[in-house]
């Protein structure tokens, strides 16, 4: 099991390879990229920024919660910072599991949680120049402290 | 005793800058750093019940300060 956030392109190949070994049948690689457009404006580019100690500490906990319960070590995260183009890899998931069915689940957990919970910015670039932060406005409807069990008191804010 | 805060990305842009310091009474919570956060200038346009983190964990507003304590307001994140 292993996170990062990398200030350089993610390297796909590597990752996948990391988690390889001969007990795993099954091997999931989820990659995030740069879309062309978001909420109906053209995009150019993407600038991704985090609270890079906090980010690394949500990241690996929820890397180590799908471990415990998809039952494998074999899951890479690697979320890239810095200036981003169109197709650009954001970020990478490799999971790899005995069975195809798990692998497919932890993936997805991953990836849900990393987008509710890891402390990551990005600002959108548009083709007219301009630039905004963007993200689903959230708060939490009681003052809990964010887990996967509790995750349910985000709401939409409308901020 | 003094308090590190952390803002980023839109928050940070609200207010002018990415880290303040504040001097808090012995006792104060989360909600009272962000209390104070929300009378700067700027702040007015940060929601009212943001996430707050201390020492890189999500917190509640009645978790108690000590001295030092690095404060992040966070705002709506958007990784992936």
């Amino acid at each position: 099991m292993r996170c990062a956030l990398v200030d350089r392109p993610i390297e796909i190949a590597a990752i996948v390879s990391e988690v390889a070994r001969n007990s795993n049948g099954a091997t999931l690689l989820f990659i995030g990229t740069v879309r062309d457009v978001n909420n109906g404006r053209a995009i150019t580019g993407m600038d991704y920024t985090a609270y890079s100690a906090m980010a690394m500490r949500e990241l690996t906990d929820i890397a180590r919660e799908a471990a415990e319960k998809f039952e494998t070590e074999d899951i890479v995260v690697e979320h890239r910072l810095g200036s981003l183009a169109l197709g650009d890899a954001s970020v990478a998931i490799a999971v790899a599991h005995p069975h195809r069915a798990p692998a497919y689940e932890a993936s997805r957990y991953v990836i849900e949680q990393l987008k509710q919970r890891v402390p990551i910015w990005k600002l959108e670039h548009y083709v007219d120049g301009s630039r905004e932060w963007v993200g689903t406005p959230v708060k939490t409807r009681e003052t809990g402290r964010l887990t996967p069990e509790n995750a349910s008191v985000l709401q939409a804010d409308g901020a | 005793m003094t308090v590190t805060v952390l803002l980023f990305a839109s928050y940070a842009d609200l207010l002018g800058k990415n880290q303040l310091t504040l001097d808090l009474s012995p006792g104060a919570t989360a909600g009272d750093a962000l209390g104070q956060i929300q009378t700067f200038p700027g702040a007015h346009r940060i929601p009212a019940n943001p996430l707050i983190a201390v020492n890189e964990r999500y917190a509640r507003r009645d978790q108690v300060l000590a001295a030092g304590d690095e404060i992040a307001i966070i705002p709506p994140v958007a990784g992936g």
